[in-house]
């Protein structure tokens, strides 16, 4: 008879038990094949900040180029590179992956479940993830790294203008990007549905888990336009298609629609898991459950949900008819209502409760101004006549660093803030922290607001150079001024958390008296989460005390709870996937395929029949590549 | 740290269940939603490409009826064993499972036949125009679904020959690759409707 957890097996010997049954093989080869959500999680962030550091640096070659007029520094091709890596590197490498990274990590511990559903794919995600990042920058390395922007438009993109190699590599990237997304869209979702603790019931979820379920949803809808439209594009300029071709009754504004149905709703995909990050910080350090819930979900699904209809706003510029403009212009202004709720219900929130300024909360106020401001600047360019005369200009430029940076990256930095102790066991080094969002607040506008009177004065974006006397020699300078010092800040940010690793204040558990599940097992939490698994009774579990917890989960063998969508009601006792080598095999064979098919399409055949024995393996129970077969299976 | 409450018990729960209960339904619909979201998608570039062109289709005679029919034909029929293994998966019955499956492997065959020759009577190269580039590429999407989800029926088949096929779970991931043959036949009525009626429905 298999032992399980209860009021007779619990204490240390239970830990001791569950720790043995959830570890990883020692060493390498326990690195290589853990499927550990929170070691797959902090992998993909810390690659996610990696990456963050690349492209800043790319942003910072630009702003040391466009820092004075007629600049010789650095060529018209490799400023185009440039410019074409910083966007696919934030967007595809940095933004999205890093929402769905601090999900992977904190989405099953805020649920109370001992682990992400189908955690091998979740290892598949991060390799294939990591792969395709190197597979771009090893290219651009090699001087075929993408030249046409980050949404690379055709004809621009296609096989007349940009013969050689470096469209494919951007096109294949994309491939490995949506895949590795997908595949955590799906994982969360089901962890977030079927995975939540006893009591759960979906009005009682932490505003984070709605955040992420709603931007799980989006990726399952949107990422697919923009692989369409990249295969589309590799195979136009692969094997002759014809879909992009004018001359041969292809449109260069079907690429237009297929990316931006999926570009638009990209950047809610980055957006709404930081409103997550604002409102779980919110409730912790103004002490009350945030104002409005049911506002603040209705808020973010109505977000979801308008973001698919407002694509076409991208496209003012092309020529549309009359009634797609007003359509166009009324749906993008509408979706700044939801946003406004959310801003009142966190100002109330604040206002209402008892608001400790600690780091995370300062952050969380420098996204609240500067996001305003982009919104503003948002509702602005919605208006046809205005965008028509800004499109293109550094004034839109101006307005997605206010929205991406201040709506995505301050939040981001200050959950990094706030979650640091439960990742690491240690606080991040104060007062430093409060400093560091002085530091970044300040230089994040003086970089970009300049931007707004470069666009207004007629800079377009995109250019390398600029002749002296057209007005815009200061505004340049001030914003590459304030670009090394927002750099400066940034690497703040991180040496702060690369000595507080070592040196920081020890954490408990709950060093912020925070509300929600994941602040119940100890910072950082052991491998199987929770010993027992908690019930929950109402929005803030924590602030109950110390909850009640259902026993009766097997302990030699990997089991979880699953329970039922709405109400969360206990329901079976799901296994859960052994580490396992597969994934990451799967992972090198897809990435044979991928970039073998940017040289002959052949490669999508032999690289199909690659693919096929790993994932068959890894689906396989009890194969060679489980470093701990499990003793409990029958 | 105080003694643990505990209320209720997870022990009598049963390790598996079929339909939304299971995790694995959920996985199996996140795909298909992905994959539907796909196929709209390309139908919305049919549409939008379609609406370019005075005359569709453009420069070609209509892609023939004969050989997608009888695949429309074949699927719907497969269909029958499809149902009968995934109701016999739900009462777990190990040997008409192992039994279906084995039809399910088999009865595919001859859709690759027919599909093979859809792809020599679409009247069309990939390469002429834009009509033909998706054309082509809607019935390449659908042939890589049904080659995907043939190649998992294979191994599921040889896992419930094995000792492993009288587990529970097993039956359920019996069950969700029947609904996932669902959505191939499904798919297959939207595509096969696109590809060959609407081009002689339209003017």
């Amino acid at each position: 008879m298999s032992r399980t957890d209860g009021p007779d097996f619990t204490g240390p010997a239970l830990h001791e038990m569950l720790a043995r049954t959830w570890s990883d093989a020692p060493g390498l080869w326990g690195w290589i094949t853990t499927v550990d959500h929170k070691r797959v999680g902090r992998r993909y962030i810390v690659t996610a900040f990696v990456f963050l550091g690349l492209g800043g640096i790319l942003a910072l070659l630009m702003r040391l180029q466009l820092a004075t007029p007629d600049s010789g520094l650095i060529s018209a091709d490799r400023y185009n590179q440039i410019f074409s890596m910083h966007g696919t590197t934030m967007m595809f490498l940095f933004a999205v992956p890093v929402m769905e990274a601090m999900a992977i990590y904190l989405i099953p511990l805020m649920m109370g479940t001992r682990q992400i559903a189908f955690p091998r794919l979740n290892a598949f995600s991060y390799w294939i993830y990591l792969f395709g990042g190197c597979f771009l920058w090893i290219a651009f390395v090699l001087n075929i790294g993408p030249e046409a922007g980050w949404f690379s438009y055709v004809p621009l993109a296609g096989p007349e203008y940009s013969p050689g190699k470096r469209t494919d590599v951007w096109a294949q990237l994309i491939t490995f990007t949506e895949v590795a997304a997908l595949a955590g869209a799906i994982e969360l979702i089901t962890t977030i549905l079927k995975q939540r603790a006893p009591g759960m019931s979906l009005n009682r979820m932490p505003l984070f888990a709605w955040s992420i379920l709603v931007t799980s949803f989006m990726i399952i809808f949107a990422m697919p336009a923009v692989m369409l439209a990249s295969s589309f594009l590799i195979s136009d300029r692969l094997v002759g298609t014809q879909f992009y071709n004018p001359t041969e009754g292809g449109d260069a504004l079907l690429w237009q629609h297929l990316f931006w149905f999926f570009g638009h709703p990209e950047v809610y995909i980055i957006f709404i898991p930081a409103v997550g990050f604002v409102s779980q910080i919110t409730e912790t350090f103004t002490r009350r459950e945030v104002f409005g819930y049911p506002l603040m979900v209705l808020a973010v699904v109505s977000i979801g949900l308008m973001a698919f209809g407002l694509w076409v706003h991208h496209m003012f510029a092309t020529g549309l008819p009359r009634v797609g403009y007003s359509f166009y212009t009324a749906a993008s202004m509408m979706i700044a209502l939801p946003g406004g709720v959310q801003i009142f219900c966190w100002i109330a929130s604040i206002w209402s409760g008892r608001p400790r300024w600690e780091t995370p909360l300062l952050w969380v106020i420098a996204f609240i101004i500067t996001f305003v401001m982009g919104g503003l600047t948002g509702v602005m360019v919605a208006s046809v006549p205005l965008d028509l005369q800004l499109h293109d200009s550094y004034f839109v430029v101006a307005h997605f660093h206010y929205v991406l940076i201040g709506g995505a990256v301050f939040p981001l930095l200050g959950a990094v803030t706030y979650w640091f102790p439960k990742f690491t066991g240690r606080m991040m080094a104060e007062p430093l922290g409060k400093w560091n969002v002085a530091l970044a607040f300040i230089a994040f506008h003086l970089t970009f607001f300049p931007m707004h009177i470069t666009g207004l004065l007629g800079m377009p974006r995109r250019v390398y150079t600029y002749p002296a006397g057209a007005g815009w020699d200061t505004l340049n300078l001030l914003s590459s001024i304030g670009a090394f010092v927002f750099a400066a800040s940034l690497l703040l940010f991180i040496g702060n958390a690369v000595t507080s690793l070592r040196n920081g204040r020890m954490a408990g558990a709950n060093p912020w008296d925070a509300a929600s599940l994941e602040w119940l097992p100890s910072s950082p939490p052991p491998t199987y989460n929770f010993a027992h698994i908690p019930r929950v009774e109402s929005r803030t579990p924590l602030w109950d005390g110390e909850p009640a917890v259902i026993p009766g989960l097997r302990t030699d063998k990997r089991e979880l709870l699953v329970t039922t969508g709405v109400d969360a009601l206990p329901d079976i006792r799901d296994a859960s996937a052994p580490p396992n080598g597969w994934p990451l095999f799967a992972a090198i064979a897809t990435t044979i395929m991928f970039t073998g098919s940017i040289f002959t399409p052949w490669a999508v055949v032999w690289g199909a029949a690659l693919m096929a024995p790993p994932l068959i393996l890894w689906f396989w129970p009890h194969d060679p590549l489980e470093p701990k077969p499990e003793q409990g299976d029958e | 740290m105080s003694e643990p409450r505990f209320i209720g018990d997870a022990s009598v729960l049963p390790d598996h269940g079929f339909g939304p209960r299971s995790t694995t339904w959920w996985g199996v619909s996140g795909f298909m939603a992905i994959e539907g979201a796909g196929f709209a998608l390309a139908f919305a570039a049919y549409f939008f490409l379609m609406a370019q062109e005075r005359q569709w289709p453009a420069s070609a005679p209509a892609p023939d009826l004969l050989w997608s029919s009888a695949t429309l034909i074949l699927l719907l029929v497969s269909e029958l064993p499809n149902i009968w293994v995934k109701r016999a998966a739900e009462r777990e019955d190990l040997r008409a499972v192992r039994h279906g499956l084995i039809v399910m492997s088999l009865i595919v065959l001859p859709i690759f036949a027919t599909r093979a020759l859809e792809f020599d009577r679409l009247n069309i190269g990939w390469d002429r125009n834009a009509y033909g580039s998706i054309t082509w590429a809607l019935l390449l999407m659908h042939t890589i679904h049904l080659i995907t989800d043939w190649v998992d029926t294979l191994v599921l088949t040889a896992l419930m020959h094995t000792h492993h096929g009288a587990e529970g779970r097993r039956f359920v991931d019996t069950s969700e690759n029947a609904l996932y043959w669902h959505f191939i036949v499904a798919s297959w009525l939207l595509v096969y409707g696109v590809i060959y009626w609407l081009p002689r429905t339209h003017g």
